[in-house]
């Protein structure tokens, strides 16, 4: 039962495939920027569920609780969500700039319309 | 104040940084605090390499935060070596930078530029000096983050899509970097790279801390442009604007592959890395192949800055080679062909600066016949290239001599003999830049142009001297990666 009893890695491989399988087989820019972000997500709950403690409770001090769940990569997902967030940004805006130059984000257009010129 | 040197290394930029976007309408003024702070940068990397030129390491808690629970800024012999060529670089970059940016960027943005490049700059150095794992990340994304916004600036509509790309490879890089970050701390729960090293001996021997070492090598792989997973480069550096080209050129990949080094030699160790996992297999294969195979299409570019950027794949391959003989003569070797090619390809891209400067593209085509209209320029294009190449006298002579003595001393005969040929390949495309801009006439519709400004023409020459310098009087780079070699394998060698 390890196999299931580890289910939130199963999640996590499984997330970061389809991200990644997006992001390599799809034309299209905003969707690539989508797959990206189901990537990154796969790693940030990566980190989130290795906190978590068998009975533990949140990682406030109470009276009587000695089991607590591991705070710090919590808040080192906290950073890489940030981070996450301005390269989603970063990468739409890009794609923005695209459209106008190109009047299109699709990637096989724009290389076309490169080698025509 | 001294005992907060490293914490200045970065903190100057940084804050530097929405500072100049405030200035945005003063371009000028934009400018000069750039270049105050970029010189100050580079006076702290320099103080910090003297302190630790005996060998001692520099020690800083963040915040008073002891390690390994607070963020720990370690200076040693390497990052030292790697803060002072991206000192070096951006405070020589930064008066060539005014005439040329003043030119590709429009007149409302250049404010918003130069913060970027502060925030570019302050990443580099914050990768370089940090003793934390997670930090490194951060600071990778907000270097990257910065880049991405520096190379979309560029004229040609392509610069866009370039950056585009480089983001969708480095995002996918840093992640990589982040999934094998968690995996060290879900194994030792710590992410300081000293303590890190001191715990992980205890799991080594699991899958985990194999796949940890697989996810980290690949992703920062991604990041300096390893062959194959260099494609994102050549791109990026053809279209971004001349002064970005040549930060990053000279930079970017340098602190990847200091990264690269203090993961495989500082946090898992030699014995791990070279000998259980046979790493050296790996790398020496992607070496030559990167070597040979961008030295080839670099030869059929049409664009000298596509033509130079290919050369920079080759360039790493380089560096890589060097570590993967798995010596200290291959390791120093690589170490200081960080700081001789740094110096070499920020000089090629300076003068290629000064031609688009002058002459509005650099295609074969368009740089016909510019020696005669652009001497100084040429010349130091040339005496960059020699060093290039790898002609004594030059800096780049130096990393091949110790290249070279690195493969003999393994016994590797092949590889010596194709170290040498593809040096020929190097002097065959930089002779098709000379030939073209020697020996043919300018093109019919040609401007009338004149030598490049004195503000480009400076700073050229301070690193095109350089390359000379430290070719003749190579001591001081010498000295530099034997400490550097020494504080990564954690013991003095008899050099």
């Amino acid at each position: 039962m390890t196999l299931l009893g580890l289910y939130n890695y199963w999640i996590v491989v499984v997330l970061m495939m389809i991200g990644f399988y997006i992001v390599i087989a799809q034309g299209n820019l905003v969707k690539k920027i989508v797959g990206l972000n189901i990537f990154q997500t796969s790693a940030f709950i990566f980190f989130i569920s290795l906190a978590w403690r068998e009975g533990g409770t949140a990682p406030i001090a109470l009276p009587g609780v000695t089991e607590y769940a591991n705070p710090l990569p919590h808040v080192l997902i906290l950073t890489a969500i940030v981070v996450g967030v301005a390269l989603t940004a970063m990468g739409l805006a890009l794609v923005v700039r695209i459209h106008e130059t190109y009047g299109s984000i699709e990637e096989d257009d724009i290389h076309q319309q490169d080698e025509q010129q | 104040m001294t005992e907060h040197l490293p914490a200045l290394q970065v903190v100057i930029a940084l804050t530097a940084a929405p500072l100049v976007m405030l200035l945005n309408r003063l371009p000028r003024l934009a400018w000069g605090v750039t270049l105050v702070t970029c010189w100050a940068t580079f006076a702290v990397a320099v103080m910090l390499l003297l302190q630790v030129s005996d060998g001692s390491v520099i020690r800083y808690e963040m915040g008073g935060w002891a390690p390994p629970w607070g963020i720990e800024y370690r200076v040693d012999g390497a990052n030292a070596w790697v803060l002072l060529i991206i000192g070096l670089v951006s405070a020589v970059v930064m008066p060539f930078a005014r005439r040329s940016v003043d030119q590709e960027i429009p007149a409302d943005r250049i404010g918003l530029f130069y913060s970027a490049f502060l925030l570019a700059n302050a990443g580099l150095l914050g990768i370089a000096i940090t003793a934390d794992a997670f930090n490194i990340f951060v600071f990778f994304e907000i270097s990257a983050l910065a880049s991405y916004a520096l190379i979309a600036m560029g004229r040609d509509r392509r610069a866009v899509l370039a950056s585009y790309q480089y983001l969708i490879m480095g995002t996918i890089g840093t992640t990589f970097l982040l999934i094998g970050i968690g995996f060290l701390y879900i194994m030792t729960g710590t992410l300081n790279l000293g303590d890190l090293a001191a715990r992980l001996p205890e799991v080594t021997d699991t899958r985990t801390i194999r796949a940890a070492f697989a996810f980290i090598a690949v992703g920062i792989s991604l990041k300096l442009a390893l062959f194959p997973l260099h494609l994102w480069l050549p791109n990026a550096y053809s279209y971004a604007p001349s002064m970005v080209t040549v930060f990053l050129s000279a930079t970017a990949t340098k602190v990847a592959i200091y990264v690269l080094l203090r993961f495989v030699y500082t946090v898992f160790g030699f014995e791990f890395s070279f000998v259980e996992l046979s790493m050296a297999w790996v790398l020496m294969p992607l070496a030559l192949l990167g070597i040979v195979i961008p030295s080839l299409i670099a030869v059929f570019q049409d664009d000298v800055k596509r033509l130079l950027a290919y050369s920079s794949v080759a360039q790493v391959g380089y560096m890589i080679l060097g570590i993967s003989f798995a010596s200290a003569l291959g390791l120093m070797a690589s170490v200081l062909h960080l700081f001789n090619h740094a110096i070499t390809k920020a000089a090629l891209f300076m003068a290629v600066g000064c031609l688009v400067y002058r002459l509005g593209g650099v295609s074969l085509a368009r740089v016909a016949g510019a020696a005669e209209r652009m001497p100084w320029t040429m010349a130091a294009f040339v005496v960059a290239g020699l060093s290039l190449i790898g002609v004594p006298l030059t800096a780049g002579f130096v990393t091949k001599w110790y290249l070279l003595q690195a493969a003999l001393m393994e016994g590797f005969w092949p590889v010596a003999a194709l170290l040498l040929a593809t040096s020929l390949i190097a002097a065959v495309y930089m002779w098709k830049v000379v030939e073209a801009a020697y020996f043919r006439a300018p093109p019919e519709d040609a401007r009338e142009v004149r030598e490049a400004p004195l503000a480009l023409l400076v700073p050229t020459w301070v690193l095109t001297g350089a390359t000379i310098v430290f070719g003749v009087w190579a001591q001081f780079p010498i000295g530099a990666a034997r400490n550097a070699a020494d504080a990564l394998l954690g013991v003095p060698q008899s050099w």
